[in-house]
């Protein structure tokens, strides 16, 4: 900038930053909008849906049910065993011994029936749970897969990712916890008929303490959450600013922002340190206070049931097990408090999971739709298209075509007039609004999806490779190709000599997303896996981004091979490209203007002939306002 | 951006993979450091344990008290005299039992809270350091890790750390406690009895920290099962069109499936793992119970002990059954700490490569000079492959320097050179007569600004974004940058204008748009010399043109490099490098290399106007 400036900006700058403030603009992480982690404890919609994924393995909720209930049988039984030992069997002096062992016998019998109930109940939910996890999650998958790409376009990988991995593990969690809930459940009323059952007058007082204990919950409850929900939070705020700093480390000591980044994160380090100590405090409140809880009904217990039994009112024994149960019954209560929480957890989850499987398919296979064969002629034609991806604004206007079997046409015209998506309705990722999009013959809307992708091959811009060695990104899905076919088809493409310089060469490990390859060479990969696939029909759409001059001699060469006894339909970016050509399509705002080969569209003297006298190496070099005068002249014309 | 240079050779090697390895010795001295950091916090430290203390000792008094209780029962109940006075003693028992009930639990919320609260310090304490650490550490560091791997390191690996006091240390001491006083207790009561109560506790403490190990080392796997699978998701779902584009869903699920199976039957395995000791402890548990049951039933029928100190033998049993379960825990937590801590320690201890000399100055620029002498450079682990060779230029204020060449020639090690992201192997690159290595990095990197070819962009507003090297800059100048890398009438364009968050929760940019934000950034730097990386190849040549133009004036204080593929965006340059295997092979202006009709001239060629002919194959593979 001007001279002038820099003095006065060098004192702006000096300026503030003495004032030893944070900087105004700078922050550290990211500005997260935190997805709503609650919902309803309770939607019988999403418990429904989510039903559906359980109900195959209904036999075992059952059985695990069941087992939950004859373990919960057994733990209330265990102190009634040992008050019958206590009072029957173990008087000082004693001669008869049956009662003791009966006792014990008993005592044997129901631990037995502890254990296997315990291993069954567990190991059913454990498993099941894991299984409708995956299920779950396959569903949704699958889902994705014949979704319309519109949804695909428009939402985000990452947002996907959370709900097949975060929302999925919530409802597995839902699932373990809800049939514990209901051993929970069983034991606070088993617990509660027992003792009163045992001694009604003892029970009573000895359970006045539950209702303290519920009242003082009910009151802890959302102020704890809403601390524990506080730590979680700035948890992920630091989380996501280191996350950044690995990411991003680069360009923060290029720009040397470490010393304004430090202090920035110092910030939010802090305000986690300082949520977690809040959170300790009321995760640790209650303690006390169950204690205390505990501690007066056992001095209740003492007190009256030991008075009780002075009067011969009580049984010694039922004393102890009331002591015995006393030390029990506060569990039950926590984990179910618990369990509100994580019901609440998955109905938003469940929520956000059947969003997802409630995608509407737009494209689907007829239930009597054509296998398209191999044999087909290869011809393309689109009859009078009109299409849109909302319906008020097509993006193609009565568009029509043919392409002849073993024909190459380009596609030409300014960003926005349609070529990607003449291009997409090819392959079927859309329907047509109005008109019929003909591969060999057939209306696509007639075909098996299947049997049309393995007839059209496509070859995108943005060249996308999987993790895993360059052989198997270029045999993708074709699993008949044997290993000289793919490295026939890299050598025909080019690709085979940088291929050849890995380490590993076809073996070698592509990294994530082929990163490790620069973009004209993922452009060849991208390339040769078009030529294994060896379809009829080849849409290519052309890189625009600049690749080095050499690797793009290869491409052109490579095209050439590509397009040799195929139909080709090639969104065409570069002159060299559009001249090899046998006819060019001209398309301007959803309409074909011109069409004809490169000779006869120059004599013509239209919008293209102007567009390639402007004399830049590509198309989309043309500086806009030149474009835009190109074109109003060329409409003229 | 450096993998045109190293990538494809080179594997990505983890320095920090050692670690897996690390011996017993180097455990304890991993434990140790956590413990003097632990120290360093004394008064938490001192209240967790002291805490502790008292609280298993009042635990263990509970017990105790329950079987006084029961002994004054029956003793009233046998009535007379002796009646009356234990109904008094019942009182005070009840008394006393609720009194040690409160204060247990006081002190074992004091126990917890402090505990934690050591934990959550040095947590910051960590968290700080390693933040610092990765800021700092240099680009070859950066090159060798993976970022995923130093992610865990400061997530998880640090909360290895953090919860060691807590879940080792702490939980020893009570442990040690209770196990070891109680069995104190009970084995001196009653010898038999005392030793039929604790049968359980070697049988327990063996299983679950066999289990809970096995568990970590089948959860590692369960790890880099899940992280198969949802790399299999990710890269669907990020090439849905290819994955559409060859029909390919059938495919898709086939290699989805066999993640998922591969996943679900270790979780299922660790299932059984679980289960199958849970419920063994418990029965031994409740066996022991029942031995004591029905031994010291006979004790009390021969009139040995009382009911009484039955009830305490009982009763002690279910105080110990939760700890003792709770050794495979404690196990766990050192054997993690030990590994969390030395992975998260190998990475505090890690040298920086490139820092401040000990004698570094600032930079003092005047004349605004760049030079480069001689300079050869290697990249860490791949010695054997110099990417640039005695490499000279010179380049003063006002004047820009255009680099060409194919691919792995050197042409953005250059780049990466000036502003010291790696340091020279050979030779030495000066700044008005200053060795760069003995300049401070900070004044070098504020002199020295680089426009990255794919460069990261934060996830914050696009002012933000702009104003990064300087947050302090005034709204004005953020525009004018904006206006000059003709960003400006974008923004306006977006509904939020400059406050539109970008990247990965805001709108996406397009990748012209993207280098045109970093252009943006870079121009609010004011650097004396100014790179720029293939940082146009996305924008059209004609909104380059005027880019060019706008940055004409800011141009002239400083030294500018572009590096490019098309010629166009250097052509104008005072000085163009044609570089090749490392070597510049010619140099000179635009017209002096095409009247030369060497290689830059056979490039401009090919680019301006392509020939007629598509180059055939044969000649192709010939050359």
């Amino acid at each position: 900038m001007a001279q002038g400036h820099a003095g006065e900006m060098e004192a702006e700058r000096n300026d503030v930053r003495d004032d030893g403030g944070r900087p105004p603009r700078a922050v550290v992480g990211s500005h997260r909008i935190e997805e709503e982690m609650f919902g309803k404890a309770f939607d019988s919609n999403i418990v429904k849906r989510i039903w559906a994924f359980v109900k195959p393995y209904r036999a075992k909720v059952i059985v695990s049910v069941a087992a939950v209930l004859v373990f919960t049988g057994t733990q209330l039984v265990i102190p009634l065993i040992i008050r019958y030992a206590i009072d029957h069997g173990m008087t000082p002096g004693m001669v008869d011994r049956t009662a003791l062992l009966l006792a014990a016998g008993a005592f044997l019998l129901a631990i037995l029936i502890n254990y296997a109930a315990s291993y069954t109940q567990e190991i059913v939910v454990g498993k099941m749970a894991e299984n409708v996890l995956f299920d779950i999650r396959r569903a949704m998958f699958g889902h994705l897969q014949k979704v319309s790409l519109s949804f695909m376009d428009k939402t985000e990988v990452g947002r996907l990712m959370s709900r097949l991995q975060g929302d999925v593990n919530s409802m597995q969690e839902f699932l373990e916890t809800s049939v514990l809930s209901v051993g929970d459940i069983a034991l606070l009323f088993g617990i509660v008929f027992v003792m009163l059952w045992l001694d009604f007058r003892l029970g009573l007082l000895t359970l006045a303490v539950l209702p303290i204990l519920f009242i003082v919950r009910l009151f802890w409850l959302p102020r704890a959450r809403d601390a524990f929900m506080a730590a979680h939070e700035t948890n992920s705020v630091a989380n996501g600013a280191l996350a950044e700093a690995i990411h991003g480390v680069r360009a923060v000591q290029s720009m040397d922002r470490q010393q304004v980044n430090f202090v920035l994160y110092d910030d939010k380090a802090h305000a986690n340190l300082k949520t977690h100590l809040t959170a300790a405090k009321y995760a640790q409140v209650m303690v006390p206070i169950v204690d205390t809880l505990t501690g007066i009904a056992m001095a209740v217990v003492i007190v009256v049931g030991g008075s009780m039994v002075m009067n011969g009112g009580l049984d010694i024994g039922v004393m102890v097990a009331f002591l015995f149960y006393i030390q029990r019954f506060f569990d039950p209560i926590r984990s179910l408090t618990l369990q509100y929480s994580v019901m609440q957890r998955a109905m938003a989850s469940g929520k956000r999971l059947t969003d997802v499987l409630d995608v509407r398919i737009d494209v689907e296979d007829k239930p009597d739709a054509k296998v398209l064969s191999p044999d087909m002629d290869g011809s393309v034609e689109f009859k009078n298209v009109t299409f849109g991806y909302s319906p008020k604004h097509p993006v193609l206007k009565d568009v029509s075509f043919k392409v002849n079997p073993g024909e190459t046409v380009a596609l030409v015209g300014p960003t926005g007039s349609g070529k990607s998506s003449a291009m997409a309705l090819v392959h079927r990722f859309y329907d047509v609004q109005q008109g019929q999009v003909l591969v060999g013959g057939y209306d696509v809307r007639d075909l098996t999806q299947e049997s049309l992708g393995r007839q059209v091959a496509m070859v995108l811009q943005e060249p996308f490779l999987f993790t895993g060695t360059v052989f198997e990104n270029i045999h993708y899905h074709k699993t008949e190709a044997t290993r000289e076919q793919v490295i026939e088809a890299a050598k025909a493409v080019g690709a085979h000599d940088f291929i050849m310089s890995l380490a590993g060469g076809y073996d070698a490990d592509l990294g994530e997303r082929g990163g490790n390859l620069s973009l004209g060479q993922r452009q060849l990969i991208s390339f040769a896996r078009a030529l294994v696939a060896d379809a009829k029909i080849l849409v290519l759409d052309e890189a625009t981004a600049n690749i080095d001059s050499y690797t793009e001699m290869l491409i052109q060469r490579a095209l050439v091979k590509l397009l040799e006894g195929r139909t080709g339909l090639v969104i065409a970016h570069r002159l060299a490209t559009i001249r090899g050509a046998d006819r060019i399509i001209v398309l301007q705002n959803g309409r074909i203007i011109e069409t004809g080969n490169h000779a006869q569209l120059m004599a013509k003297g239209g919008l293209y002939s102007k567009l390639y006298n402007l004399n830049y190496a590509s198309f989309d070099d043309i500086p806009e306002e030149v474009l835009e005068a190109s074109v109003q002249n060329g409409s003229r014309t | 951006m450096t993998s045109e240079a190293i990538g494809s050779a080179t594997k990505p090697r983890n320095s920090l993979a050692h670690v897996k390895a690390a011996g017993w010795g180097k455990g304890l001295n991993t434990l140790a450091r956590i413990t003097r950091m632990n120290l360093r916090h004394p008064w938490q430290v001192a209240f967790a344990i002291g805490s502790t203390i008292i609280a298993a000792t009042l635990q263990l008094l509970i017990p105790q008290l329950l079987g006084r209780a029961v002994d004054q029962t029956q003793a009233a109940f046998a009535g007379g005299e002796a009646g009356a006075i234990a109904e008094q003693a019942l009182w005070i028992s009840a008394l006393l039992l609720l009194l040690v009930s409160t204060l247990r639990g006081l002190f074992t919320m004091s126990q917890n809270y402090f505990a934690e609260a050591v934990g959550h310090h040095i947590g910051y304490e960590l968290r700080l350091a390693c933040y610092e650490k990765i800021q700092r550490l240099s680009f070859s560091f950066h090159d060798q890790v993976h970022s995923g791997d130093l992610i865990t390191i400061g997530m998880l690996d640090l909360e290895g750390v953090r919860m060691f006091f807590s879940t080792g240390v702490v939980r020893m001491v009570l442990l040690t406690m209770l196990i070891g006083i109680g069995a104190y207790l009970l084995i001196s009561t009653d010898l038999v009895l005392g030793l039929l109560a604790l049968s359980f506790v070697p049988f327990v403490a063996w299983r679950s920290s066999v289990t809970q190990l096995k568990l970590r080392a089948t959860w590692l796997d369960l790890q880099e099962r899940l992280s198969v699978l949802s790399r299999v998701m990710e890269e669907n779902l990020g090439g849905i069109r290819v994955v559409r584009a060859f029909a390919s869903q059938a495919y898709e699920m086939l290699k989805f499936d066999r993640a998922s199976k591969n996943a679900l039957g270790l979780a299922h395995e660790r299932v059984d793992i679980r289960v199958r000791n849970t419920s063994a402890m418990t029965f031994s548990f409740f066996f022991a119970m029942g031995l004591v049951l029905l031994f010291g039933g006979n004790k009390v029928i021969a009139g040995e002990i009382s009911v009484g100190r039955l009830t305490t033998f009982l009763t002690f049993m279910t105080i110990l059954q939760m700890p003792v379960r709770q050794i495979g825990l404690m196990v766990n937590s050192f054997a993690r700490a030990s590994t969390c801590g030395s992975r998260l320690f190998g990475l505090l201890d890690m040298d920086i490569e490139i820092k401040d000399a000990p004698d570094a100055k600032p930079l003092e620029i005047s004349e605004g000079t760049l030079r480069f002498e001689n300079v050869s450079f290697a990249y860490p682990g791949a010695e054997g492959r110099p990417i640039l060779r005695n490499v000279s230029f010179e380049a003063r204020r006002g004047e820009t320097v255009g680099i060409v060449g194919p691919p792995g020639s050197g042409k953005s090690t250059i780049a990466h050179l000036i502003p010291r992201f790696y340091d020279v192997a050979g030779g030495a690159i000066t700044l008005d007569g200053q060795d760069i290595r003995k300049a401070t990095l900070a004044s070098l990197r504020r002199e020295v600004a680089v426009v990255q070819q794919d460069a990261f962009l934060f996830t914050t507003t696009i002012e933000n974004n702009i104003a990064y090297g300087d947050p302090w800059a005034k709204e004005s100048r953020i525009e004018r940058a904006s206006e000059s890398a003709q960003l400006h009438n974008y923004v306006l364009g977006l509904p939020t204008g400059y406050q539109t968050v970008v990247g990965e929760r805001g709108v996406s940019l397009s990748g012209g748009q993207r280098q045109r934000l970093t252009i943006a950034r870079t121009m609010m730097l004011k650097p004396s010399v100014i790179v720029f990386d293939d940082s146009t190849a996305a924008i059209d040549a004609a909104t380059e043109q005027r880019i060019r133009v706008a940055m004409r004036r800011f141009a002239k204080d400083r030294v500018t490099i572009v590096i490019a593929h098309r010629l166009s965006s250097l052509m104008h340059a005072d000085q163009i490098l044609f570089l090749e295997n490392g070597e510049i092979v010619e140099r000179g202006r635009h017209e002096e290399l095409l009247a030369k009709g060497g290689r830059y001239k056979a490039l401009y060629e090919l680019q301006v106007r392509p020939g007629d002919q598509i180059p055939s194959d044969e000649d192709g593979s010939a050359g």
